[in-house]
């Protein structure tokens, strides 16, 4: 049996749940597939306060917004959330399938929202398969979630927002950060995270990089070295680092599996983490009807996932004529607001990566049904 | 350089400090923001309008130090914990530092906890004057510390834990 839907969701996390917010409030019904137990997406897992301005819930805690978004979308009776359901497939007659338990179910929707987020990246060094290197998304999912402390000495690689602030999330839990390596010769994350852990007696070394991972069964240790200006390791700087855990915080990727089998375009995009599709103002595919918001589109903040999914429920909305006045004027603010988050210059790489994504020529399109546009 | 180690310089803080004048008045707000990120809580709670951001939320706040009256709102809502409150007028000899914390456990008034700088040194043990917690939405602390007066402008963290009587 196929069912069919209004607007289908796939992810629970910030921009799945503002796309359903901002749909369902212009009445469209709309249906939210999250393939974890609970929806939040990375939310659940965030214990520090956003940035932005209040309308991005900013001083509020990630896990207390998403709390909060619950709480608005379960009073809302356009809205359903099907947790647990991994969505598999999204096929040429815009059949999308998924995984829920043992049950193969099909959907039919009018409109398609892809929040499928993003996915941690991974590094070659020695010993890292050993037990004990953790991505931090991993990391932040033990302790924030499961409740259960990851290591007692933990050397952090990595000085993103991740890489610092799940090496202050760690330093609350109880568990010691040897040192924070970051190959690059500058802090990537924000100095005040940085400035916090730092005056916290947390080491953060730029310019290194972990060399290698020592132990037998599991992590007892790990070699860092320092790299010169063509991230080249430098021979004679090895120092030993005494830890019972790497965690790895280098850097996310577009999770965009679902668009490529979609046969949107594609294009890859440095700034924007990887491979992205393309889409226009309203966040819209090249495959009509499929839209696309948060880290799929690109490796950015949550508040910036947040306001996407706004503009993309608006759109999707809108164009299925449900309140179109009211919803185009919303994804107008969505966007004035997107404007204003990407007007500083940490938003200056993405809105550079937005221009290329858009610049003719360079897409990838892999066109598994030969669709024409 | 701050970038590269994320301990704030003489000169990112020069433009930034309270001239030593006003610190003697009473207490005063410092932000330790210097960097333009998207982000303008400070400025919208402060009650007396004294931290001025404007239009774009990129920029880094400014305090005008005659306003402020050192409430302590802002330190409190920053999300980068990138406010304190310093007090010289608190005696001949000390100066009350206000600073955020979220580790535990706390200490409580009149315990001593080991005062950090902004490397995480170790300054000396130093008397807790004061504890006011974070509601249950906010949860940030504010620490009250009571530090040697020459070391206002030094003290940033305390360690959490080993807090003393006396």
């Amino acid at each position: 049996m196929i069912r069919d839907a209004e607007i289908l969701v796939v992810g629970g996390g910030p921009a799945g749940l503002c796309a359903a917010q901002a749909a369902a409030e212009m009445g469209a019904k709309v249906l939210v597939l999250e393939r974890d137990y609970a929806p939040g997406g990375q939310l659940v897992k965030q214990t520090h306060k956003f940035f932005g301005s209040e309308k991005q819930h900013a001083g509020e805690r990630g896990f207390q917004i998403g709390e909060d978004l619950l709480k608005e979308i379960q009073a809302s009776p356009n809205v359903e959330i099907m947790s647990e359901t991994t969505v598999l497939g999204c096929y040429e007659d815009g059949v999308v399938t998924a995984l829920r338990g043992d049950k193969h179910l099909k959907f039919r929707p009018q409109r398609l929202i892809i929040t499928t987020g993003a996915a941690e990246k991974f590094l070659a060094f020695p010993g890292n398969d050993l037990p004990g290197v953790y991505g931090a998304g991993a990391v932040q999912t033990l302790m924030n979630v499961a409740g259960i402390k990851p290591a007692e000495r933990v050397l952090m690689v990595g000085s993103g927002n991740i890489g610092l602030i799940v090496s202050y999330q760690l330093k609350q839990a109880g568990v010691e950060i040897a040192a924070i390596v970051e190959a690059a010769p500058r802090i990537g994350g924000y100095l005040v995270h940085a400035s916090k852990i730092r005056r916290a007696g947390i080491p953060i070394l730029t310019g290194w990089t972990v060399k290698e991972v020592l132990g037998a069964e599991q992590v007892e240790g790990a070699v860092i070295c320092q790299l010169d200006e063509k991230f080249q390791q430098i021979p004679g700087t090895e120092k030993r680092v005494e830890c019972d855990a790497i965690c790895l915080a280098v850097g996310l990727t577009p999770l965009t599996e679902l668009c490529w089998q979609a046969g949107c375009e594609m294009k890859f995009v440095r700034e924007l983490s990887g491979h992205v599709p393309v889409v226009d103002d309203k966040l819209e595919t090249t495959r009509p009807g499929i839209y696309a918001a948060g880290d799929v589109t690109g490796i950015e903040e949550a508040s910036s996932a947040m306001v996407e999914g706004r503009i993309a429920g608006y759109s999707a909305a809108e164009s299925l004529g449900r309140s179109p006045e009211a919803a185009a004027k919303g994804r107008e603010e969505a966007q004035a607001d997107l404007r204003q988050l990407r007007a500083g210059p940490t938003g200056g790489k993405i809105n550079a990566g937005i221009e290329k994504m858009k610049q003719e020529g360079g897409t990838v399109h892999v066109n598994l049904y030969g669709y024409s546009h | 350089m701050l970038i590269s180690t994320g301990i704030p310089t003489k000169e990112d803080l020069q433009g930034v400090t309270p001239p030593a004048q006003r610190r003697a008045k009473g207490p005063v707000a410092m932000a330790e923001c210097f960097q333009k990120i998207p982000c303008n809580p400070c400025a919208a709670s402060c009650p007396v309008k004294a931290i001025h951001i404007g239009e774009d939320i990129n920029e880094c706040p400014t305090i005008d130090f005659d306003l402020c009256t050192g409430c302590g709102t802002c330190l409190t809502k920053c999300p980068g914990l990138a406010i304190f409150i310093v007090d010289e007028s608190h005696s001949d000899t000390t100066a009350l530092v206000r600073l955020p914390f979220e580790y535990l456990p706390l200490p409580e008034a009149g315990q001593y906890a080991m005062g950090l700088d902004r490397a995480g040194g170790e300054l000396g043990w130093f008397k807790v004057a004061r504890v006011i917690r974070g509601n249950s939405r906010n949860l940030t602390h504010t620490i009250c510390l009571e530090v040697p007066r020459e070391l206002s402008m030094e003290v940033r963290n305390i360690r959490e834990g080993g807090y003393r009587n006396g």
